[in-house]
């Protein structure tokens, strides 16, 4: 774990984006000095005004005069506040957005890897909160605190200029604060790092019970989903309240010092007026001036609180920002002319990143070649890894060990959208997106026309039986989807079926994808999909004899390794495991000596 | 466990909250994506907003009072600062030099007390502040997440996670913000207004009222920026909620997004996305940058006003020149807190949109609603019976004609019929997930829209072909059948359905987290855990709802064993397309447009002529 960056070193990161903001942001500040240098000057002025111009039986005009003058002011000091934020608010919601579109961008290269370990409320709560704070502080924050010091800074020297004697006691006040601070940056950051990982552990936990719906309601344990959200959720209430401490604690000492400070040069002020050694006009002058500088001081706190709040939101977003994606095009990626369709996994070793020592690879050594246009199908039992192995193929995840060449072609060597181009996929787990019918079969195609489109579409829907979209309400316009109509699994399912179809890849990639089809339906897909799937090489998961007839032939993965191929007869024939997998429900192996007998075998 | 549901204080305003809305009928979220509302629409989400702020605060109003009365006595201990100094020097020091330094002991002291005061006061309401968002914010969240547990699932198809997401948290955010900032800047703004305009009262009662005039444009421009704001907010509200609805599918759907190359139109998409948000942003943004150099141009003009009517005054000789001194630099400090004014009105602004959308959410009305008289039946034995059941979603047309079916008390009865035919929603409807239209399901001769919900869901289980696991540990998500069961109890449960095996194998077997660190299931094996699960919760009443689609045949041969223990004394609804599970069944119905068209004991249907028939031998076909 790298140490967490430091304050200066965070913000150096936020440079890039705000370097074309930059003359913009300093004119803010200006407008912003500008306007705080007018709301002192205006008493001064009135003061000015009325004891000079003003006199009984004076002339109107002096008061025209002075009215005119303040009026003047008072525009000048709401015209500079408006610019200031004219200034300032557009770029900074500018850079805002910039960020917030390149986080999503970065988000979407970033590999399923990376997504298996991030719950989408935590990514989510940095794509808009932590996105939100750091605008804020941009247009709002920074510009105050310069301001606020600068305000304090001239102020303490006019204070010295007054009485210096004075003025020290005041800004001896300073060195406890600054002592203070460092240890309010350290405490107030680690609690707030903390309180905005809670909020987006929290944001995962409601995505969670909402995707988990029909699970809790079907045991009826939305009470105890309640009382987990409500432990997280207090736990969140009580970093809070940490967090309001660590502030209060701040306010308190930069509140207090100063008071006391003063109220010592009250004492020490009146005795050295006493004795002469400084006059009550100072006296006077000293004491208005350190009204002044007292409110900027106190509102030094929740500004630095909200810039390190700031820091915060940008560390969580540069830690995702420099995840580093592994999964790449090639600088120079290979583009064969004519694919064929040759898929070859050679030694393939596979291990998820975060898997333990001392487990295996859960791919080692996978060695399966697929002819041009076969269709094989991969067998094995649950858990055996034939998933992994399947999204190795669209670069879902890399290899850990050994290629997998498609036409001779090691897949790191494409480019990814080609890849993907050239291989289909079709989950077990059906992600339909809220758009249409047409979007989600179309999302993978590639027609010419709208007419083509039109018939690949039709077809596409034919081969995976999915002709009930037609009869929803708006035909394959209908949206459906989280937002849309919902649709039985079977449903979801030929759609899935209906996508891989329609993108019309040379590879495709089928994983279990008829598991909840009905056997009738399931008959005619198969049918269809023999004579669509001729010249087309593909792999599917099967886990019945069904789907196993779908292919050429069938290769066997046991303990990471294909330890079989053959064709469907040839392996019930010879394989003692093979036949454990697919082939019966009886309670043993079939012995092999006895020779195969699927009547029995059935009974 | 239940420390939620023990504690009533965390449920406010249940009764007077906005889910009892008069006269015409709630709106709840059929409006949520609207910007513009006509005025009655408009005023009614206004008004549910409010009630939900009011009933967020009730609760909390003793943290309420006392952290406004932290903020005004802190805002007194601070007026009295610059007050000791002017005694310090008018009084004090001609008393020091005259001899006596008893007046500048007291003016040190007073002044070191009123900063010790103050200072600790302020710290004081820093803290309550928080505690009185966090109280308020804590509520809401609980409010919100338990409101849509029980929102019924004919609600949750319709309205997207992204949503409940999106409310839960960029709304809540907005509340914060008025909570953390608007409560103690109005407080401490209106104090000080309040104490200086007694004053200028008291100097003078003209230049007061010329101060109150000043009020009738800044309630104009006040209105003005309530109705441009409320329509700006909400439009940034609701472009929230879409940009967050469309980044979470993103999320969730990442596979497939990336295996279809959908990333370059979905960063378009979500560049637009966020794009009209920051275009919603701005628009309320700029409103503020109206409103408020607005508010501190009105009171600049106002001093100019008291100014030239002072000064004619000043030349006639009705004001002393001091006297206007005073009374231009009251007026002055008047409209200093104007701007913080500004601010928390634009946060209230902000938080009412945010709050119109959750109250909305929380207006909706379970359709399946808990039973006003609940019958208990702790001991159900598991007697099914449909009587005249019709049944369609919504406005949909009928999905079941009308039903007539009695399922005796330990009965296995499986369902069958080609995808769509109706299976599911018969289990649906066994499950109470939807209510029928017409006549009545009924559990041991008990309408189940009168059986206790708990008792409910202890007799009925229902497992579906998408078995969802929680983050936590294998054990945890098993344990969901049963939250008291004790770790051997689940591995009995485990080992029952032929998932001892695997989860043993798993980096840390049963405490495997199935989110992390090697622990990735796949879908067979997570149809494995979930009926681990049912095994666990022990129902009376237990619905299979191709609940072994992914398994292979291992697996299923594992879990069919199981199966009949599992079974033995329940009753039990099994639909499957496999139909080697139909073998264990005592009945076979068939299922078609939602009717049952066949109705036996498997072997005699098996030897019939009809659907089941042929069902039966095409699957056997298949099995080679």
């Amino acid at each position: 774990m790298k140490p967490a960056p430091t304050l200066r070193e965070s913000m150096k990161r936020l440079y890039p984006h705000v370097r074309p903001i930059a003359l913009r942001l300093l004119l803010g500040l200006l407008c912003a000095l500008a306007a705080s240098v007018m709301a002192l000057a205006i008493p001064q002025v009135l003061r000015v005004l009325v004891n000079d111009s003003l006199t009984r039986g004076g002339s109107a005009s002096g008061v025209w005069l002075a009215a005119g003058l303040v009026l003047l002011l008072g525009v000048l000091e709401a015209a500079l506040i408006a610019l200031r934020r004219q200034f300032v608010i557009g770029p900074a919601t500018t850079v805002e957005t910039g960020m917030r579109t390149s986080f999503y961008r970065h988000l979407q290269e970033l590999p399923v890897e990376f997504h298996d370990r991030w719950g989408s409320g935590q990514l989510l709560s940095r794509a808009m909160s932590d996105l939100n704070l750091m605008r804020r502080w941009m247009a709002f924050g920074l510009i105050m605190l310069v301001v606020t010091s600068l305000t304090v800074g001239i102020g303490v020297v006019v204070m010295f200029l007054t009485n210096w004697i004075l003025a020290l006691i005041f800004l001896a006040a300073a060195v406890p604060i600054m002592i203070y601070g460092f240890r309010f940056r350290t405490s107030y950051s680690r609690v707030s790092r903390r309180s905005q990982d809670q909020a987006g552990d929290l944001a995962t936990a409601v995505e969670e019970s909402v995707h988990g719906i029909r699970v809790l309601k079907a045991f009826g344990r939305s009470g105890e989903a309640l009382d987990a959200f409500n432990e997280q959720a207090e736990q969140l209430r009580r970093t809070e309240i940490v967090k309001a401490k660590s502030l209060a604690n701040f306010s308190l000492v930069v509140t207090l010092l100063p008071e006391l400070a003063l109220g010592a040069s009250l004492v020490v002020g009146v005795l050295l007026a006493s004795s002469g050694q400084v006059s009550i006009g100072a006296l006077v002058a000293f004491f208005a001036t350190a009204a002044v500088v007292a409110g900027p001081v106190e509102f030094i706190g929740p500004l630095l609180a909200m810039t390190f709040t700031a820091k915060t939101a940008i560390d969580r977003h540069y830690e995702v920002m420099e995840t580093r994606n592994p999964i790449t095009s090639p600088a120079a990626p290979a583009r064969p002319a004519e694919p064929r369709g040759e898929l070859a996994f050679e030694d393939v070793h596979f291990r998820y990143p975060d898997a333990q020592d001392a487990v295996g690879d859960i791919l080692n050594g996978v060695d399966l070649r697929l002819r041009a246009g076969e269709t094989l199908a991969l067998v094995g039992v649950t858990g055996s890894g034939k998933t992994t192995l399947v999204q190795l193929v669209p670069r879902l995840y890399d290899v850990t060990g050994g290629s997998i060449t498609l036409d001779g072609t090691d897949l790191r060597d494409f480019d990814l959208a080609d890849l993907r181009t050239l291989v289909a996929v079709a989950f077990e787990d059906t992600t339909l997106f809220s758009s249409s019918v047409r979007d989600n079969v179309l999302m993978g195609a590639r027609a010419e026309s709208d007419a083509d489109a039109e018939a690949l579409l039709a077809e596409a829907l034919e081969v995976a039986q999915a002709q009930f979209v037609y009869s929803l309400p708006l035909g394959v316009d209908t949206l459906i989807g989280e937002e849309g109509l919902s649709l039985s699994g079977g449903q979801r399912q030929r759609l899935a079926l209906a996508r891989a179809i329609a993108a019309q890849p040379r590879v495709l990639v089928l994983d279990d994808p008829l598991s909840a089809l009905d056997v009738r339906t399931e008959e005619l897909v198969e049918e269809r999909l023999r004579e669509v799937l001729r010249g087309t090489t593909t792999l599917v998961v099967a886990h019945r004899p069904s789907t196993v007839a779908l292919a050429d032939r069938v290769a066997l993965l046991q303990d990471g390794r294909i330890t079989d191929v053959g064709t469907h007869i040839e392996l019930l024939a010879r394989n003692d495991h093979y036949r454990y997998v697919i082939a019966s429900l009886t309670e043993e192996p079939v012995d092999l000596d006895s020779g195969y007998d699927d009547e029995e075998a059935l009974a | 466990m239940t420390k939620a549901a023990q504690r009533p204080r965390r449920r406010p305003g249940r009764k007077s909250g906005p889910e009892t809305t008069e006269g015409a009928a709630p709106a709840g979220v059929s409006n949520e994506d609207e910007v513009l509302l006509d005025r009655a629409q408009n005023r009614s989400v206004r008004a549910r907003s409010f009630r939900l702020l009011g009933a967020l605060i009730r609760p909390n109003r003793r943290q309420f009072v006392l952290t406004i009365a932290l903020v005004v006595i802190s805002q007194a201990a601070r007026v009295a600062g610059p007050a000791i100094i002017a005694f310090g020097i008018d009084s004090a020091l001609p008393a020091l030099i005259a001899g006596n330094p008893v007046q500048l002991v007291a003016a040190g002291g007073a002044y070191l007390l009123a900063a010790v005061l103050g200072a600790v006061l302020t710290a004081g309401y820093v803290r309550a502040t928080a505690r009185l968002s966090q109280a308020m914010l804590l509520d809401l969240r609980l409010w919100v997440f338990r409101h849509t547990q029980r929102l019924s699932l004919e609600f949750h198809e319709k309205y997207t996670s992204g949503r409940i997401i999106s409310r839960q948290t960029s709304d809540l955010e907005a509340l914060r913000e008025l909570l953390d900032s608007g409560v103690s800047s109005l407080a401490s703004g209106v104090m000080f207004m309040l104490f200086t305009a007694v004053t200028i009262f008291a100097l003078d009662w003209r230049t007061g009222l010329l101060i109150l005039a000043a009020g009738v444009p800044m309630f104009l421009l006040a209105r003005w920026y309530q109705k441009h704001s409320q329509i700006a907010f909400r439009s940034s509200r609701v472009v929230s909620a879409k940009l967050i609805v469309h980044f979470i599918e993103t999320m969730t759907g990442i596979r497939a997004v990336k295996a279809f190359r959908r990333e370059p139109a979905n960063a378009a998409r979500y560049d637009e996305l966020a794009e009209d948000y920051r275009q919603a942003t701005i628009r309320s943004i700029n409103l503020n940058g109206v409103f408020q150099p607005g508010l501190v141009l009105i009171g600049n003009l106002t001093v100019a006003v008291v100014l030239a009517a002072g000064g004619f005054r000043v030349l006639e000789g009705s004001l002393e020149v001091g006297a206007l001194l005073a009374l231009l630099l009251y007026s002055k400090r008047f409209f200093q807190p104007v701007d913080q004014m500004a601010l928390f009105y634009n946060s209230f602004q902000s938080a009412s949109a945010a709050l119109e959308k959750v109250s909305g959410l929380l207006e909706e009305v379970p359709t399946v609603r808990p039973p006003r008289n609940p019958v208990a039946l702790p001991q159900a034995r598991g007697a099914v019976e449909f009587r005249d059941v019709e049944f369609r979603y919504a406005d949909g047309p009928q999905v079941i004609p009308p039903l007539n079916l009695a399922i005796p008390a330990g009965q296995t009865v499986a369902l069958v019929g080609q995808t769509g035919a109706g299976k599911s929603t018969l289990a649906k409807l066994i499950a109470r997930f939807y209510d029928v239209s017409a006549g009545s399901i009924t559990l041991d001769g008990v309408d189940l829209r009168e059986v206790d919900a708990k008792d409910l869901r202890r007799s009925v289980v229902m497992v579906t072909q998408e078995a969802f696991l929680f983050s936590g540990s294998v054990a945890e998500n098993i344990a969901l059948g049963r939250p008291d069961a004790s770790r051997e109890e689940i591995e009995a449960a485990a080992q029952a359905v032929g998932a001892d095996g695997f989860i043993r194998e798993l980096p840390e077997g049963y405490d495997t987290d199935v989110n992390k660190r090697g622990g990735r299931v796949s879908s067979g094996q997570r149809q494995l855990i979930s009926f681990a699960r049912a095994f666990l919760a022990d129902p009376a009443v237990l619905i299979l709802d191709e609940a072994t689609s992914s398994l292979d045949i291992p697996s299923e041969r594992l879990v069919q064993e199981g199966l009949q223990r599992l079974l033995g004394q329940r009753t039990a609804l099994i639909i499957a397309h496999r139909l080697s599970t139909v073998a264990i069944a005592d009945r076979v119905l068939v299922v078609h447009d939602g009717e049952v068209v066949e109705d036996g004991k498997p072997a005699d249907l098996i030897g019939g002529t009809g659907r089941f028939a042929a069902l039966h031998a095409a699957w056997k076909d298949s099995l080679v």
